[in-house]
């Protein structure tokens, strides 16, 4: 029983972490239109600064605040030198040219940073494991889920209570009258989109610690957050955090269960590989019976 | 159509031209098939690779268990690529724009996993093919021989596809890419159309991913990955969508550009990205639509 | 007479004085081909090891041997395709009769056979696959690191000697994680809770931390290079499973980058390596103090293997004085090994694989400067070859 409460906090953490980065990919794609592969790189430069704010001796707080606003700054330049143009473009021509950002990003981390993966400790604080129960989970785990459900709740308050959620929300489904409204589309675009990569950043930046701050990073999670964002609906936050915590619950039961299901008719490391295999595969069939289901997904923006 | 021709018969002595130029064949081959759905039917499959590697593995399997016929294995990798597309096509046309790129994705990412996952078909160390295949009448193991196979395919499976273009079907394919209720108000099954199109796409992939097992004789689950869908996708736009010479100019120039960069610096794919950008953002017909409008004055 | 023998007789010399001349005159350049993954997140063990490489170089001024040498060096990117089309492309282009550089197996195992079956010569700085060891042994073949399963047998004698009674396995999905695995087992007698096989991109482990906790076991093993090991290694620690386990590695998932990567959390870890940063060799002192000073790092075990992989090249090409087409005294040569070498004497199995000692080492803190470092425990085997070296058949 404690090995699922904790493979459920797993999938928790996990899930809001995708969150984090899915709540800018949603934004962007529902009000702007655009499909931003590049994403993921905005994630990734989040990690690298942090980590390197940390290893210069910076306060961890402060380091990973470093990580979020290079990628959020890093994201209004993309924005304003790229993404901009891609407004009216088909999906196509989106997809290809946030892919050679992608090359573009990967390749200009190592160059900047090199290719050896980046240290970055857990704040000596946060470094035990808290006991629930049965079982102690680790401390800074706990962090980051209440970190992603602090973001949660602050996203949604702000697009439900303030002018700018506000324009947000009517963006995403009536564009030309909010332009007819007098209100700067361009410069609205380029907030959403700063902000994306701002959260983007700072999920890269709280992960660092667990995880390995190397190039193509981003990648690695991307097409999560991508079937996250899909299957939660597209344009909605709501819908981003609902998808999110599926994505992340899927994946992790998946990779815990499914193994230890097959363990007593397979050998051991086939047993793992059909599992992992099948894990993964879960996670599309997921996608594909949501959209089958509900073609635009859960949750999708300008439902109520 | 006159790039490609010429190259090829003079760099007959160099056994490494030779390697390179029916590389570039294979995946004209995969990317003209793209051209097809993405170009002239609208649909940005964004999961093509999976056709190709269902092709790839049909053959190596095949050749593993002893079975080295060409023209059988070939077909076979053609039908269950066919087939593939079938059942992917069927359930992810109900969708359109993002969706279906995204579920196009799913399934060939759902591939790649399978691949990974089951170990008698190699897992991530991929299966070699302990020899090509025996085509009735040509000794493929000769480089210069497999390149005119190779070649002599891609020339038919062009023509096939200039004339399904340029036929009703085609007609109708394309008209359902520029307004799908006019077509559909007219009285067209559009949704057959698609899935037939999308068929003949995925079968064309499958036959170069047969043709690649036989050239590298090696095969892993990479041929499915995401980014080979990429590439092809950068294959087609490089070439300007919707013109089948485009695609093959498209291969051409980022097969050519890889070598070219990687040979000079390991950070080949900054500048490589930069091209590529500067072509979507300025070069909307392509390089090939570009060079084509210059030379039309 | 003498008159008419003088003459000839003195061409005779003279000539014999020139071909002496232009013999001991500069040798052609000889191009060597490296074949090495440089990017992705396993990308800097080939950086590692081209550097080392690139070191033994320098010390000669741009030759070895003598003989001056051109390093054609391309990324494979980790993929076997891609590393048999470069390899290809140096044989056929670029003419290169000698190849060296591949980490990874899988990438080995297409880059070899080709090279190999056209005559050339492939010298291996890391890549040691069990395929090749035995019955596919190849004369052209010559490997200087180690063989696949061993460095993971001297894990499991040391995890053996520390009295670990259970223990867990885990490695990535792949054939040298299995290789590592099984060549474990080949030597720990102890009782196995779990063997867990890992994705080769996989960045969390939770579900497998969580699997691991409830194996109740005392020790663990891992063959996670790179990236992997760094974030499984984090991830374990802060599940506070260090505590109860023993840790006991290989030296890739303990190497310098590793401890720098994952900080305090290297604290305790056991681990076993064929080569030390202070072993007392003359030859490794120098090679360490060499590369302190020319890269501003630590070196690891890939960087020591390039060294080395150099100086027996360098070993072999003086004997024919870069002249690769003499094939068999350039084998001859590189099978005696006559190169000081950083693990001190070295020597070749009857599959060319090397025959060598392995050492324990523990992670500690140093006293003086507070930074955690490997130090060397003892010696735990002594000339161990591998176990596939009776299957090769070569004269």
């Amino acid at each position: 029983m404690t090995l699922l409460f904790e493979q459920l906090l797993n999938g928790l953490q996990f899930g809001t972490m995708i969150f984090l980065i899915a709540a800018g990919l949603t934004l962007v794609f529902g009000i702007m239109g655009v499909i931003n592969l590049a994403h993921g790189s905005l994630y990734m430069i989040g990690a690298f600064v942090a980590a390197t704010a940390a290893g210069r001796g910076a306060p961890f707080v402060a380091a990973v605040a470093a990580g979020a606003v290079a990628a959020g700054l890093a994201g209004i330049v993309m924005e304003v030198v790229v993404i901009r143009r891609l407004y009216r473009r088909e999906h196509l021509d989106q997809v290809l040219a946030t892919f050679a950002l992608i090359l573009i990003a990967n390749d200009g981390v190592s160059m900047i940073w090199g290719k050896v993966p980046l240290p970055v400790d857990v704040p000596a604080a946060l470094h035990g494991a808290v006991p629930l129960g049965g079982f102690a989970y680790p401390a800074y785990r706990l962090v980051l889920i209440a970190a992603g459900l602090l973001v949660a709740l602050g996203l949604y308050l702000l697009i439900s209570r303030t002018r700018l959620g506000m324009l947000i929300r009517a963006g995403a489904t009536h564009r030309e009258t909010v332009a007819a409204l007098g209100v700067d589309i361009a410069r609205l675009n380029t907030v959403v989109f700063g902000v994306g990569a701002l959260l983007a950043g700072l999920a890269g930046a709280l992960l660092a610690p667990i995880i390995a701050v190397q190039v193509g990073m981003g990648e690695q999670i991307l097409i999560l957050t991508f079937v996250a964002i899909v299957v939660g609906g597209l344009g909605s936050i709501r819908g981003a955090f609902v998808g999110a915590l599926l994505v992340g619950l899927v994946d992790t039961l998946g990779r815990a269960y499914l193994p230890v299901v097959l363990k007593p008719v397979a050998r051991p490391e086939l047993a793992d590989s059909l599992g992992g295999g099948l894990s993964a595969i879960a996670i599309y069939l997921l996608m594909a019976i949501v959209l089958v289901w509900k073609p635009r997904g859960l949750f999708p923006a300008g439902s109520r | 159509m006159l790039v490609a021709l010429p190259a090829v018969a003079g760099a007959l002595h160099q056994p490494f031209w030779v390697n390179a130029a029916t590389r570039i064949v294979i995946f004209a081959l995969a990317a003209v098939s793209l051209d097809l759905i993405v170009g002239y039917g609208g649909m940005v499959s964004f999961g093509h690779a999976a056709y190709f590697a269902a092709g790839a593995y049909t053959v190596g399997i095949l050749a593993q268990s002893g079975i080295d016929s060409a023209p059988l294995a070939w077909l076979a990798a053609v039908a269950v690529s066919a087939l593939l597309a079938l059942v992917v096509g069927a359930l992810s046309l109900r969708t359109s724009g993002i969706f279906f790129i995204m579920i196009t994705l799913a399934f060939a990412q759902m591939v790649f996993f399978l691949l990974v996952a089951v170990k008698a078909w190699g897992g991530n160390d991929g299966l070699p093919l302990p020899s090509r295949a025996v085509l009735p009448g040509v000794d493929l193991r000769d480089a210069g021989v497999l390149y005119y196979v190779c070649l002599t395919l891609l020339v038919g499976f062009v023509a096939f596809a200039a004339q399904l273009v340029e036929s009703r079907f085609g007609i109708v394919l394309r008209g359902a890419r520029n307004n799908e209720r006019r077509m559909l108000a007219l009285g067209f099954p559009t949704f057959r159309y698609k899935l037939v199109a999308f068929v003949v796409a995925g079968a064309g992939a499958g036959l170069a991913g047969a043709l690649y097992a036989e050239f590298a004789r090696f095969v892993s689950p990479d041929m499915a990955s995401w980014s080979r869908s990429g590439e092809l996708l950068v294959m087609v736009i490089l070439g300007g969508m919707g013109t089948l010479a485009g695609a093959l100019f498209g291969t051409a120039a980022l097969v050519g550009l890889e070598s070219l960069l990687s040979g000079f610096t390991e950070h080949w794919m900054l500048p490589l990205g930069a091209i590529l950008l500067v072509v979507v953002l300025f070069a909307k017909r392509g390089l090939y639509g570009w060079i084509a409008g210059r030379l039309d004055g | 007479m003498f008159a008419y023998v003088r003459a000839p007789l003195a061409a005779l010399l003279i000539l014999s004085l020139g071909t002496a001349v232009a013999g001991a005159a500069d040798p052609p350049t000889v191009k060597i081909g490296m074949i090495t993954t440089l990017s992705t997140p396993g990308g800097y063990l080939g950086e590692d090891m081209r550097d080392g490489f690139q070191l033994a170089v320098d010390e000669e001024h741009g030759r070895l041997g003598g003989v001056p040498v051109q390093i054609v060096i391309e990324d494979d990117g980790l993929k076997p395709a891609s590393g048999k089309q470069i390899a290809d492309k140096f044989l056929l282009q670029e003419k290169i009769q000698l190849f060296t550089g591949i980490i990874y197996s899988n990438v080995a195992l297409q880059v070899v056979p080709s090279v190999v079956e056209a005559g050339a010569f492939y010298v291996s700085p890391n890549s040691g696959p069990s395929q090749l060891a035995g019955r596919g042994c190849n004369k052209n073949f010559f490997v200087v690191s180690w063989q696949n399963d061993t460095p993971h047998e001297a894990t499991g004698q040391y995890a053996q000697y520390l009295g670990i009674k259970k223990m867990v396995l885990v490695a990535p999905n792949y054939t040298t994680g299995k290789d590592a695995i099984a060549g474990f087992k080949r030597t720990y007698h102890g009782q196995i809770a779990e063997e867990i096989y890992t994705g080769l991109d996989q960045t969390d482990y939770s579900a497998e931390l969580a699997r691991i906790r409830a194996a109740n076991a005392d020790g663990i093993f891992y063959f996670l290079p790179g990236g992997l090991g760094i974030n499984f290694l984090k991830q374990f620690t802060q599940a506070g499973l260090k505590k109860s386990m023993k840790v006991v590695l290989p030296e890739f998932s303990l190497e310098n980058h590793v401890i720098g990567a994952v900080g305090n959390d290297a604290e305790d870890l056991y681990g076993t390596a064929h080569w030390l940063e202070d072993l007392p060799y003359p030859a490794n002192t120098k090679f360490v103090a060499a590369y302190r000073a020319k890269y501003h790092r630590e070196p690891t075990p890939y960087a020591s293997q390039g060294y080395d992989t150099a100086k027996l090249i360098a070993s072999g090409l003086r004997a024919v004085n870069g002249d690769l087409s003499k094939a068999d005294a350039f084998r001859a040569a590189l099978r005696r090994a006559d190169f000081k070498s950083t693990r001190g004497a070295f020597k070749f199995g009857p599959n060319q694989y090397p025959v060598q000692d392995w050492y324990s080492m523990k992670v500690v803190r140093d006293p003086k400067t507070k930074q955690l470092k490997l130090r060397g425990v003892g010696k735990i085997m002594r000339d161990q070859g591998d176990v596939y070296a009776s299957q090769c058949k070569l004269s």
